[in-house]
Parts: C-alpha cells; sequence; structure tokens
C-alpha cells in the first residue's frame, strides 16, 4: 500500500441515501404499515423516529407522524418501541414484495 | 396450490422451515413451503457465523456443497472504550478442514440451498406468498392457513410455523405477545467490498478462512455488541442494540454502525472499503424464560417465531438453533400425522426432542445469560475497567518503579465507578449462568 493510500480517509462518508440505494426493493402497491397519526400526537416520546433502521417516520408539525413504507426492511422496530397500543398497523408486504437482501 | 388436505404446511423458508419440511418430506408426508419472499434467505438477515454440526446427519458431508463464503478459523472477542480495545484472539487449523466449525455464508445462498434440500426431498416450495392468517376449526384447532394468493386458503393435519421473529402467526395463536420490546435486540449492519487478498492480508488469514469478532462495549453505551465477520470479497459489520437501549439513547441505528467503523480498532480492517448493502433485522433474545408455548392443537413453533436464538454473550447462535428445532419439528409432526392425532397431546413429542437435545438444553442451561451480559456493569464500567487495567500493564512508567496490578486494579475500578462487591457478585453470577 502506498503513502497515499495510507492517509486517505478511511471509507467515503456515505450519506443515508446513499446507504439505502444499496438495498433492494420491490414496491408493492398496498402500504403493509399505517400509522394513525391521531394517535401519535398524545404520543411524547416518539420513538420510532429515532430507531426505525430506515429512517422511515418522521414527525410533523402538528405532532403527528409521517410515514413512508416504500423502503422499509419489514424488521419490526417500530411496532415494539411503540408506546401506544395502536398506533402502528403492522402487516408484511404482499407476497414477493418488499425487501430483497442478497448479502444478508 | 394443492387443493386437498396436505399433511403439513410449513410457514417459512428460513434454515427452520426448511429443515422442518425437509424431515416431513424425507418421512413420506405430503408438505408445502411457503415463503413470502421471492426466494428462501430474501427477507433474512444474521450476523455472523452458522455452525454446521446439526447437519451432519441430515445433510452427510455437507460442506463440499454448502454456499460457504468462508470457514472460520478465528474466533476474536474485543472489549472496546473509545481509544482502546482489548482482544482475546483464538485461532486453530482444525476449523479450517473438515468436518469444519463455523462459516460465514450469504443467507440468500444459504436459505436457498437448504430449502433446495427440502424440494429435492419432494416439498413443494410456494415463494411470494404470505401467510396471512390461521384456519381454525370450531373448537380451534388449527386446520391450515389463509395467504395472499386467489386461491388462498391452504388446509393440513398440521401448520409449523417458521415465520421468523415478528411471527404473526403464533401472535394470533395467542403464544406470543403482540409486543415484548425487553426481549428483542435490532441488529444493524454494513456489507463492506474489499478484496479477496486484502482481506486475508489484513485479517492473516488463508485463502477461504474467515475471522469472526465479537465485541463489547462497542454500541455507545446502549446494552448490546459489535460484530464483524469475513466473507469472500466482503466484511460485513453491525451492532445488536436491545430495543429498549436504543429508543432510549435517541441514537439512529447507522449511526451506532458508523462509529463503530469508526473506532481506531476498527477502521484499519475497513479503509477503502465501500458499501455493498445495508440491513436490519430483529432477534429474539428474551432465551428460555421467554419462551413461548411451542404446540397448541395443530400447530407448531420454530426457529425466530419460537425464540430459539441462543444471545449468551459468548455464545451468539441462532442459525443452528433454528435448524435443530426445525428437524425436530418436522420429526414430531411427521410422527404425529402417523399416527393419527396432531392435536397439542400428539404434537408433545416437539418440545420433549427438544428439551432432550442441545435446542432447550442449551437454552435452559444459559437461561440466565441474557440478563447477565445485557447488565449496566457488563455493558458500560467493565469494558473501561478491563481496557484501563491493561493500559496500566503494559504502559511503562520508567523513570518510576512499576506500580504492581493491585494498585492498577485498585485505580482502574476506581476511576470506572466499579465496586470490588460488584464485581465479585457478578464474577458468581457469571460462573453460575456459564457452569
Amino acid at each position: 500500500m502506498t503513502a497515499g493510500q495510507e492517509t486517505r480517509l478511511a471509507w467515503p462518508q456515505v450519506s443515508f441515501q446513499d446507504l439505502m440505494a444499496t438495498v433492494e426493493f420491490r414496491v408493492g402497491q398496498r402500504a403493509h404499515i399505517s400509522v394513525d397519526s391521531q394517535v401519535c400526537r398524545s404520543c411524547t416520546t416518539k420513538d420510532c423516529v429515532t430507531a426505525c433502521p430506515a429512517d422511515l417516520f418522521a414527525p410533523t408539525s402538528d405532532g403527528g407522524i409521517l410515514f413512508n413504507y416504500e423502503e422499509c426492511f419489514e424488521c419490526g422496530t417500530c411496532y415494539q418501541v411503540c408506546n401506544s397500543e395502536g398506533a402502528i398497523t403492522w402487516t408484511y408486504p404482499d407476497g414477493g414484495n418488499g425487501v430483497v437482501f442478497r448479502h444478508g | 396450490m394443492p387443493a386437498d388436505l396436505l399433511d403439513a404446511i410449513v410457514v417459512g423458508a428460513g434454515p427452520a422451515g426448511a429443515a422442518a419440511a425437509l424431515e416431513l418430506a424425507r418421512a413420506g408426508r405430503s408438505v408445502v413451503l411457503l415463503e413470502r419472499g421471492p426466494f428462501p434467505g430474501s427477507k433474512n438477515v444474521y450476523g455472523g457465523v452458522v455452525y454446521g454440526r446439526v447437519l451432519d446427519e441430515v445433510i452427510p458431508r455437507w460442506w463440499e456443497q454448502v454456499p460457504v463464503q468462508r470457514w472460520v478459523v478465528r474466533r476474536s472477542t474485543m472489549v472496546l472504550t473509545a481509544s482502546q480495545s482489548l482482544s482475546v484472539d483464538f485461532r486453530t487449523q482444525a476449523w479450517g478442514t473438515a468436518p469444519y466449525n463455523g462459516m460465514t455464508v450469504y443467507r440468500s445462498d444459504f436459505d436457498n440451498w437448504l430449502a433446495g434440500h427440502a424440494v429435492a426431498a419432494g416439498a413443494e416450495l410456494v415463494t411470494s406468498t404470505v401467510a396471512s392468517g390461521l384456519l381454525r376449526d370450531e373448537r380451534g384447532t388449527v386446520v391450515g392457513v389463509r395467504t395472499d394468493r386467489p386461491d388462498g386458503e391452504l388446509r393440513a393435519r398440521a401448520v409449523i410455523a417458521c415465520d421468523g421473529v415478528n411471527s404473526f402467526l403464533a401472535k394470533e395463536a395467542g403464544l406470543l405477545p403482540r409486543v415484548a420490546a425487553a426481549h428483542h435486540t435490532l441488529g444493524v449492519k454494513e456489507v463492506l467490498e474489499l478484496p479477496a487478498e486484502v482481506i486475508e492480508e489484513r485479517f492473516g488469514l488463508g485463502p477461504h478462512q474467515g475471522i469472526d469478532i465479537e465485541m463489547l462495549g462497542a454500541t455507545g453505551g446502549i446494552p448490546g455488541g459489535g460484530f464483524l465477520y469475513t466473507n469472500s470479497d466482503t466484511v460485513s459489520v453491525g451492532v445488536v442494540v436491545s430495543l429498549p437501549g436504543l429508543a432510549k439513547a435517541k441514537v439512529r441505528p447507522e449511526q451506532l454502525v458508523a462509529d463503530l467503523k469508526a473506532h481506531p480498532a476498527i477502521a484499519p480492517y475497513l479503509r477503502g472499503s465501500s458499501v455493498k448493502e445495508y440491513s436490519a433485522h430483529l432477534i429474539p433474545e428474551g432465551g428460555y424464560d421467554a419462551m413461548p408455548k411451542l404446540a397448541i392443537d395443530g400447530m407448531v413453533i420454530a426457529g425466530d417465531a419460537a425464540g430459539l436464538c441462543l444471545a449468551a454473550g459468548i455464545w451468539l447462535e441462532g442459525v443452528n438453533f433454528a435448524i435443530g428445532s426445525g428437524l425436530a419439528a418436522g420429526r414430531a409432526v411427521a410422527r404425529a400425522v402417523a399416527a393419527g392425532d396432531t392435536s397439542a397431546r400428539g404434537l408433545a413429542g416437539y418440545r420433549r426432542d427438544l428439551e432432550s437435545g442441545f435446542v432447550l438444553a442449551d437454552h435452559k442451561r444459559l437461561r440466565g445469560a441474557p440478563r447477565l451480559v445485557l447488565n449496566e456493569r457488563i455493558q458500560q464500567r467493565y469494558p473501561g475497567l478491563i481496557c484501563d487495567l491493561a493500559e496500566g500493564v503494559f504502559t511503562v512508567t520508567n523513570p518510576r518503579p512499576k506500580p504492581g496490578l493491585l494498585r492498577l486494579a485498585a485505580g482502574s475500578a476506581r476511576r470506572n465507578r466499579v465496586r470490588i462487591g460488584e464485581l465479585v457478585r457478578d464474577g458468581l453470577a457469571g460462573a453460575r449462568v456459564f457452569r
């Protein structure tokens, strides 16, 4: 290894967007997860927002939660950390849809 | 899909489901193996090593055909603080030759391969199909599953739910609570591309040889651990963290992996690599005491659905427990079908077999481990204690004379807020758990 290689960054800084772009998703028509923003408004912790590894939950200005199902790992973190029974309705995507891990 | 009554439906073509279907097919039973992904393994993520001994009697000389990445010949345990690391590094040539000990794999290859054996034995694999619910008769006995296919319902004498950590079938049957955050961890992983020669040079490996590193103190104070393992031309690195701990810390999971990658003890291994895939998955880590009932009328559960991951600190195993439980489930259901009794009573042999084999024997023996290894002292204070002590021992203080081990240990304990009484108590607890 040359000296030039030694001094460069350990790895290129990867944006979260680039990280997510490495994952294959077969996006179905049906949203397999739905969020009852009405319930979320009374939630003080909103743990789903930070815990979701795909960063799919975004707080809205009126205290609700905006959710995007398309790039979901189907891991279940969101409903497990949710402290409001029933705020997150979780099913699997239809057969063949959703995340496809190649190197899991 | 078949319209007549099947002997068994296996839901989920991961290692548990494939093993169950394989045993049923070999016993001459009609079995459909449902997989919601486009191919077996497409939804699955693991954290390091598949131990193949459980396959010896099922697929003789499996190592000659398994889609392996590398054979693990080095096993390291690393204790980290922000600026220090101490490793216990073991290697043996024995693990690098048949019959081998552990291997790294890609689950898309491995799960597909194992399911292929079930198909070769006569199981019918149906992919891209979700089992969306249970069919039950008026007495509550499970008699089949509803699927998301137009011709949707499948009936069988028994259902084996191997539908993973979120098992909606086990939840529907009332075997698992809907939510149990304290019994789950989140694994987050990056697979990083590096040329095979570079991997072999950096980790001191020969061709086809691999390393598995497990880390304590690598998760920013959140209960859990880090891992790094080598594949043929990628390195997989990531963390496993407790769900309540992650939620409380308000840290993004990908940030934990980024921090680990930037650690001075890890970064040099990864220099120049590029990300090939990012992934995440839940792990059931509740152990024996959180385990659900395994059989009801018409149904048994296996693998992650039954919470059978072993998270015992020095032993972190899942795929082998999935295979072991799947094999036992397949055999028990085959016996029950042959005897004409697939009630919970007729299926009770499943649990007995697991108790007498490694699956529940290991879990029972190590039932105290999940609580112990996730305790705050082991997670947050002991890594500093150990690393500080090592730094004290190996730092040469000339011209001052050496301070002596006792004084170093006392100073290190004080700096890391460790009380000797607690240390002794945890040591004894550890001895009890791992006896």
